[in-house]
């Protein structure tokens, strides 16, 4: 079974829909003309609430009936001439609660292959392999009613991944946990997905967390995919306006590290080193993100002295006024956004073209670790 | 107050000697109201999942008669049963008018509605998304109403108890299409009728008491199931 599905043609896309379209009550509320997904890629779907993430997870799963358009899987049409639930078989699907059953965590991740009338043996075997993997072989007996909210995601995912699929989908998988739990069920979730190439669709409302765990990334508002692409062409290239609110609010800069000692590391961007604070690998691939509340513009000639560890040379590409403040999007070898106040515009008499000092702290960046990618 | 006593009294003494006549008639008790209680679990869970799972048009309306049926008087049912069983009746040439079948019969019909009305309501307050959970593990629809069942299994341990404890206790029906024949479809509350309105108290307070603790075991029973299952 999986040498086999190594010599599939990877060219044939595993998962795709044709003019997709979902209507309720006369209002279409879901509108996709075409969506492609290569096997072995993390796709994310981003927006806010009623975006349509969730009628897209379930339309591709069948769950949402009826539908205009077609799915294939692996270039085949799915349709009713076989029963769909034999679809359904392939795909896994993990929502924002975890939807335990009411029995022990052991069967609760064991659900999915007794629906398949797996045997029992070979049951108990991918179980314990999957407790092991989300860290909680020790709850394997306790029933799922006395597990925290960390706890009951881990084995929702667990049961999901016992199943094997082809096709992950996950529905805003940690929008209800605290950020503790969250935070290391992230990092369980990238190991995982990478060990196992399992090709996976995530819908998140969390920029951060779309731009760590995808190699896609697709923003979704009113039914629609406004863009779709690699996470840093997404959220430094946004291509209308709502798309750079709801993404494109900080730069994403990724790069290789080229220097690191204890406490913090330069990573070369475009030629340029661009320092920041944390623990990272030589040679390790990272994205940073930063704020543009956090750069500081400068006249060129200024020879102040600032404790920000990163200053660049730019020059003003374009200002776009945002009320009270201006958007300022700069070269700087690299492109780099900032805020400045109406005022400091005028005193420092920015125009577009003009070469301005842009300044930023090692401590202001956020940075994203995507070590394997 | 000396009615009272020696009535207890004797009644002690008819059950610790086991009467063969008190031990019949709790007998036939249990076996008719068992019957009952069987019948209506399977059909009362099986309707009331369809319906819970489906959409249809009329669906309040439906939902609001097996809600009403839960009240079902069994007086009532008593007469209906009693009329299409008659001997001129729609299901005249059954012949079971007067007979233990009879009394399953018009039992089964007010413990229905009952065992329905709970499953409904049990089926219905699981999460919405759990059907989705249990497809998207790749379930049949078969396989997804059988893990929805064993999802509510709680509040259809108390459907059984509220089904069994409305059967059991019942007497206005099982007189009507039972009769009360001696030694044949007697039952502990058409006993306990009878009994006290011949003056026999002591009898009447015998079958009195094993009502009652043949109602609690039954229910204790069902509640140390359920409570087992409770969160710690």
């Amino acid at each position: 079974m999986h040498n086999a599905r190594c010599t599939i043609n990877q060219l044939v896309p595993i998962l795709e829909a044709k003019d997709l379209e979902v209507e309720r009550g006369g209002v279409l509320i879901l509108s996709i003309p075409f969506l492609s997904i290569q096997q072995g890629e993390t796709l994310s779907l981003i927006g806010p609430n009623g975006a349509g993430k969730t009628t897209l997870l379930q339309t591709l799963s069948y769950l949402l009936k009826p539908f205009q358009g077609e799915i294939l899987f692996r270039g085949e049409v799915v349709n009713s001439n076989c029963p769909v639930f034999e679809y359904r078989r392939k795909l896994a699907m993990v929502f924002q609660e975890p939807l335990l059953f009411d029995t022990t965590v052991f069967n609760n991740v064991a659900s999915g292959l007794k629906i398949r009338r797996m045997k029992k043996e070979e049951v108990r075997h991918i179980v314990e392999e999957n407790l092991d993997r989300f860290g909680i072989s020790h709850l394997s007996h306790r029933s799922a009613r006395t597990l925290s909210t960390g706890e009951a995601q881990r084995t929702s995912l667990a049961r999901a991944f016992a199943i094997q699929p082809e096709i992950l989908l996950l529905d805003e998988p940690f929008a209800s946990l605290d950020p503790p739990s969250r935070e290391s069920l992230i990092e369980d979730l990238e190991r995982i997905l990478r060990r196992t190439r399992t090709t996976t669709i995530f819908a998140t409302h969390d920029r951060l967390e779309a731009l760590r765990l995808s190699d896609r990334m697709a923003v979704m508002n009113r039914g629609k995919i406004l863009q779709i692409g690699p996470p840093e062409e997404v959220m430094n290239q946004p291509v209308d306006e709502f798309v750079a609110s709801f993404v494109g609010v900080e730069t994403v800069l990724t790069g290789k590290v080229v220097r690191s000692d204890g406490g913090t590391f330069s990573v070369s961007i475009s030629g340029q080193e661009v320092e920041a604070i944390g623990d990272a690998l030589l040679e390790e691939v990272v994205t940073l993100c930063i704020r543009p509340e956090n750069v500081t513009l400068s006249s060129p000639s200024s020879h102040e002295i600032t404790s920000a560890r990163n200053v660049f040379l730019g020059r003003v590409v374009r200002i776009t006024p945002l009320g009270f403040y201006h958007k300022v999007q700069l070269q700087c070898g690299f492109p780099l956004v900032a805020y400045v106040t109406n005022q400091s515009l005028r005193n420092l008499s920015l125009t577009e073209g003009k070469e301005v000092k842009a300044s930023f702290k090692a401590t202001a960046i956020h940075v994203v670790r995507r070590q394997g990618r | 107050m000396d009615l009272i006593l020696e009535g207890i009294k004797k009644a002690l003494w008819l059950l610790l000697t086991l009467d063969p006549e008190v031990r019949g008639v709790t007998l036939l008790s249990i076996k008719v109201s068992g019957t009952a209680t069987l019948i209506s679990l399977l059909i009362g869970i099986s309707i009331g999942t369809i319906v819970a799972l489906s959409e249809f048009r009329g669906k309040r309306f439906f939902v609001s008669l097996i809600n009403t049926g839960m009240g079902l008087p069994p007086v009532v049912v008593g007469l209906f049963v009693t009329i299409f069983l008659w001997r001129n009746g729609p299901l005249g040439f059954f012949g079971i008018l007067y007979t233990p079948i009879a009394m399953i019969l018009a039992q089964a019909i007010i413990a229905t509605p009952i065992v329905m009305g709970i499953t409904l309501a049990a089926i219905q307050q699981l999460p919405k998304r759990l059907q989705l959970q249990i497809l998207s593990l790749g379930a049949t629809r078969l396989q997804m109403v059988w893990i929805l069942i064993k999802e509510a299994k709680l509040p259809l341990l108390a459907a059984v108890m509220a089904g069994f404890g409305g059967v059991i206790s019942e007497v206005g029906a099982s007189m009507m299409v039972g009769g009360n024949i001696k030694g044949y479809s007697r039952v502990l509350t058409t006993a306990t009728v009878m009994e006290t309105s011949r003056g026999n108290f002591d009898m009447a307070i015998a079958l009195g008491i094993i009502l009652l603790l043949l109602a609690y075991i039954i229910n204790l029973i069902l509640t140390q199931i359920q409570q087992r299952e409770r969160p710690r």
